[in-house]
């Protein structure tokens, strides 16, 4: 048994809820919402996942098959044993929300804001949850599935000059 | 009586001297934000040698400028920083756009990027190509300095003409995408501006 194994059944022994699977020599495990703090925390404490690569989302609107709206992943690695194990958790509207991950991860911070700029997830207790690359006034969640790929319009609001009004 | 003049002395107008010195020391203003970005400094560098047209001066302090070259796509936050340094750019000015995105949008038709420039400020020359090869932004400057030398004017006459005031490119949405809120806008959505 390899240690990517042994990450997911101690997961699974300490939450009966979690579902663990692998895919080609990967493990993943899916989390009700609920329970992702604890078992992030449960991940990061107990099992030396000590470094969060990634934190990022899924729109499975109109997605086939799928029961949920958005998936939110987390990508996590023990820099010791060098383990990787992929953590998901389903949300829904209206307003998905899930506890912010700072707590645990520093690195957590603009990772969590980016989400909240493409596809408006609400990271309870994050510590600054504003915008990160889209304009402070910008009114939407552009990565989700029901925003146009050509916008509403923000591309064109903006004052024309003229040589005689400069 | 009729007055002799020495054979050193030649008459001309007085705009085409402005116009002369104008066109020969063009100081570019570099925006550039992508891979035109490099073309330009193929430019500006020895091989190709932009300063062979009096152009090599370029800086990056608006006041010191006056030829913008929009270089690379323009994104939709990035529009404000341009116009702002187009605004602050010394009168009499001019603009080239380089490349496709600059232009157009580029393949890039998504919600945050700007589908050409000169729907927001004025443009005097389009360079296609992605990105365009040095020569032809070298083409473009001359084709500039021709058009200086033409049009001219010592009072910047030129820029007053009414119908180079208008956006060149429609403002119009395509069809069938959502129509933007007009009323946060009225200026790029007045009925002057239409099609064409």
């Amino acid at each position: 048994m390899n240690s990517d194994q042994q990450a997911h059944d101690a997961l699974k022994n300490r939450l009966a809820e979690a579902a663990t699977s692998e895919f080609r020599g990967q493990a993943r495990a899916v989390v009700p919402a609920e329970q992702i703090l604890e078992a992030l925390k449960f991940l990061r404490n107990e099992r030396g996942f000590d470094l969060l690569i990634d934190i990022t989302c899924v729109d499975y609107l109109r997605y086939r098959g799928a029961a949920d709206r958005f998936g939110l992943v987390y990508l996590l690695a023990n820099t010791q044993t060098n383990e990787r194990l992929t953590v998901r958790t389903f949300l829904n509207e209206p307003e998905p929300s899930v506890p912010s991950m700072t707590p645990l991860w520093e690195g957590a911070n603009w990772m969590e804001r980016e989400v909240w700029d493409m596809f408006g997830i609400h990271f309870e207790g994050h510590p600054d949850l504003r915008r990160i690359l889209l304009p402070e006034e910008f009114a939407a969640f552009p990565l989700r599935k029901d925003y146009p790929l050509q916008g509403r319009g923000e591309r064109h609001n903006f004052p024309v000059l003229t040589r005689e009004g400069a | 009586m009729a007055v002799e003049l020495p054979d050193n002395v030649q008459i001309g107008q007085l705009d085409a001297l402005a116009s002369w010195c104008r066109k020969n020391s063009l100081w570019p203003m570099p925006f550039a934000t992508a891979c035109c970005g490099i073309e330009l400094m193929a430019t500006g560098a020895s091989k190709h040698d932009i300063a062979r047209f009096g152009a090599e001066v370029f800086r990056f302090s608006p006041r010191q400028c006056d030829l913008m070259i929009v270089a690379g796509r323009v994104v939709m936050k990035m529009l404000p920083v341009l116009q702002r340094i187009w605004q602050q750019m010394n009168e009499p000015k001019w603009c080239i756009s380089m490349g496709a995105c600059a232009s157009t949008g580029g393949v890039f038709d998504t919600y945050s990027v700007v589908q050409g420039v000169d729907r927001f400020i004025p443009v005097d020359m389009y360079v296609p190509g992605c990105p365009p090869r040095p020569e032809q932004l070298i083409q473009s400057i001359i084709d500039l300095q021709d058009k200086i030398q033409r049009e001219g004017t010592l009072g910047g006459d030129e820029f007053r003409m009414t119908a180079r005031q208008q956006p060149k490119r429609a403002l119009v949405e395509l069809p069938g995408l959502p129509t933007i809120d007009s009323a946060r806008n009225p200026v790029a959505w007045s009925s002057e501006v239409g099609r064409g």
